[in-house]
């Protein structure tokens, strides 16, 4: 059990990587003892998991992915897509996405206006694409936070046990027993009504999610092989978290990340769609939406829709996205 | 089943103190001096102390902690600064509204989402499966308001079927006596099946847009457990002892696939609640979200406060409640406690 989830720290690690090399070249029914391995702790590899060492190896694994679902192929073209956009997208824009056209005013989409135009002139197309940079950033902002305090937490908790996995435990529940979107709300509503506070509220109320996995993932190491090892040979505590049991969590947190980046936009496209963080005239889809609703029941689509659209793409494309993410890094959960 | 009624009442406790202390503590992290705040932009120096002493800000921590749970336990939510009304009978007043947007919503979901995953089960591989799977996928894509927008749209301006989406009741009709608050019901109640009718035309499209935000979570945890129970040995010998597939599939395999699906109704009401502010904004709904993102707009922070607060014991509730239905269906759980 220890060996094959030992495993799984590798590609990162050069110097396990070269020994996982070393100990490839002996016999496959050759077992390493622990205590042996224990320069870089990764026991010999099971003769079916041997593999390729390092940075090859994790890109034809990679293209093995992608070519055998195509799914998850076109999630990463869009995602490609949603990139560039976000990086490049201001500087690609056909018009200022903040200045308004009176008389251009709610005109449908056309040749010279691909989305159509807004109740004050201004270009949706623009808007849609340069809002890609800030919905992008919120999510991923909001994404890493939770992924630093809830991967630590968790870690924490399942490592040591005790009185931190209680007060860790403690915090998630109570987290938990909000509704999600309204502990969102009022966490905004009291710190203040800013672009910082919703990626401080959607890291929060994601806390419970990251640190249950974490904690899971880091108790089941707690007295795994090579961890023993890295005991047996004299490492503290805090350098046996630092350095062997962070690393094997780390990739089933980075599943987790993208599997949650979906639910960060919607959630913050929710809360600015009611008001909150993003203010007008800032180009954001949740707000662009809110604006959109006013003109829905009087006939003009295309306020409303194009920026719903790129955020339900947006979504769609993470949710896959995240599917995949889990065929490469974790290829254990397939499913 | 008293023992696990007593059981599931005290592990409910805990959550209930940590709600009540994370409320407290956000209006304490408010920017700024909360008595400056409430004391309007306008007021003098002494105003403000005079606010301070009289919120009992300038009290210990701990003291205006319990201050805040003595008013909770009395039922004061604190005023309104926009309205100047108490919070708690606006809340009061708005919360059935609310509810029955919900729990339709939650028929709705429901109603949909079992039978698509009971039959994406039955028939693994074939087009409902696939058609299960896109729906799921496409449900927990689609964010909630751009969905609402987009059936107004379709609904209301394109076909004409739906009246236009403001409030539970056309202008022309006067809402029934208040016995439950709900107005179907009430209208039931009062013998009126125009105002039913008319309520009822009115709550289709929110209770839709709900019903497909939260049905991917059931119909995914319905298609699951059904497909894990249908391969159980039970379900084979009831098969091979010739009961009809019916008999089978909803007496032997549905009743047991159905445990799996009420647990995941914790996590769909968690989706509802939060749903319901959005929805209740697209719909101009006067129920409690709408209360809330009103005084979001205002800066009013006591009414955020107090529907915060009554989200938070009602989601509580529920899982309590959810909890006693496990109880109630699955015996081994009785047993147990």
């Amino acid at each position: 059990m220890s060996s094959v989830a030992a495993n799984r720290a590798d590609p990162e690690t050069r110097v396990g990587a070269t020994l996982v090399q070393a100990a490839s070249s002996l016999t496959a029914d050759t077992v390493l003892p622990p205590a042996e391995a224990s320069a870089t702790f990764v026991p010999a590899p099971k003769p079916q998991l041997k593999r390729r060492a390092g940075f090859s190896a994790t890109l034809s694994h990679i293209r093995y992915v992608l070519s055998e679902n195509p799914v998850t192929g076109f999630a990463f073209a869009l995602f490609l897509l949603i990139l560039l956009a976000a990086l490049f997208g201001p500087a690609l824009v056909p018009y200022d996405p903040l200045a308004s056209d009176t008389a251009a005013a709610l005109k449908p989409p056309s040749a010279k206006h691909w989305f159509g135009t807004d109740q004050l002139g201004r270009d949706i197309f623009s808007r849609v694409v340069v809002a890609t940079r800030l919905d992008f950033g919120i999510a991923v902002a909001s994404v890493a936070l939770v992924f630093v305090m809830g991967g630590l937490a968790g870690v924490a908790a399942g490592f040591f046990g005790g009185w931190t996995d209680r007060i860790v435990g403690r915090l998630a529940d109570t987290i938990m027993a909000f509704p999600l979107f309204v502990l969102a709300m009022g966490i905004v509503a009291a710190l203040g009504n800013t672009v910082q506070n919703i990626v401080l509220a959607t890291a929060i109320v994601n806390f419970p999610l990251y640190a249950r996995v974490a904690r899971a993932e880091a108790n089941v190491r707690r007295e795994a092989g090579f961890v023993e090892a890295a005991r047996l040979s004299g490492n503290g505590e805090f350098r046996i978290v630092a350095f062997q049991v962070l690393p094997n969590v780390f990739p089933i947190l980075v599943v987790q990340m993208s599997l949650t980046m979906g639910y960060a936009i919607l959630n913050a496209a929710g809360l600015s769609f009611i008001g909150l963080g993003v203010r007008p005239p800032t180009a954001e889809w949740g707000i662009m939406v809110a604006e959109g609703a006013a003109f829905i029941v009087s006939g003009e689509w295309w306020i409303a829709l194009f920026p719903g659209v790129a955020l339900m793409v947006a979504v769609f494309c993470f949710n896959l996205l995240g599917d995949g993410v889990r065929d490469i890094v974790d290829p254990r959960r397939r499913t | 089943m008293g023992n696990l009624l007593l059981k599931r009442l005290l592990a409910a406790i805990p959550s209930l103190i940590g709600v009540v202390i994370v409320t407290f503590l956000l209006t304490r992290a408010m920017p700024g001096d909360p008595a400056a705040y409430f004391a309007g932009p306008a007021a003098t120096k002494e105003a403000i102390e005079q606010i301070r002493a009289k919120l009992g800000l300038d009290q210990p921590l701990l003291v205006q902690f319990t201050r805040y749970v003595g008013d909770l336990a009395r039922g004061d939510l604190g005023t309104s600064l926009t309205t100047g009304q108490p919070v708690a009978a606006e809340i009061r007043a708005r919360l059935p509204a609310s509810a029955e947007l919900t729990l339709l919503g939650l028929i709705v979901s429901v109603a949909i989402a079992v039978p698509l995953g009971i039959m994406a089960a039955t028939r693994s591989g074939s087009m409902i499966d696939h058609t299960c799977r896109i729906v799921t996928t496409a449900g927990v894509s689609l964010p909630v308001f751009f969905t609402g927008l987009i059936l107004v749209y379709v609904f209301y301006y394109l076909l004409g079927w739906a009246p236009a989406p403001l409030g539970r009741l056309d202008v022309f009709y006067s809402a029934p006596p208040t016995v439950t608050g709900f107005y179907l019901l009430d209208s039931l109640i009062a013998g009126d099946p125009e105002v039913f009718l008319a309520s009822l035309k009115q709550l289709i499209l929110p209770a839709l847009t709900l019903g497909i935000f939260s049905l991917a979570p059931i119909a995914r945890m319905t298609r699951a457990s059904m497909l894990a129970v249908l391969s159980s040995d039970f379900v084979r010998t009831a098969r091979a002892s010739g009961l009809s597939p019916y008999t089978v599939i909803v007496t032997y395999a549905f009743r047991n696939a159905m445990l799996p699906v009420i647990t995941t109704l914790g996590m769909v009401f968690s989706f509802l609640l939060g749903a319901n502010v959005l929805v209740e904004k697209v719909f101009a709904w006067p129920g409690i979200g709408s209360f809330a993102v009103e005084a979001l707009i205002a800066s009013d922070f006591a009414p955020v406060q107090g529907f915060v607060l009554t989200m938070a014991i009602l989601y509580v509730a529920l899982n309590l409640l959810i909890d006693i239905l496990y109880g109630l269906i699955d015996p081994r759980v009785r047993l147990e406690a």
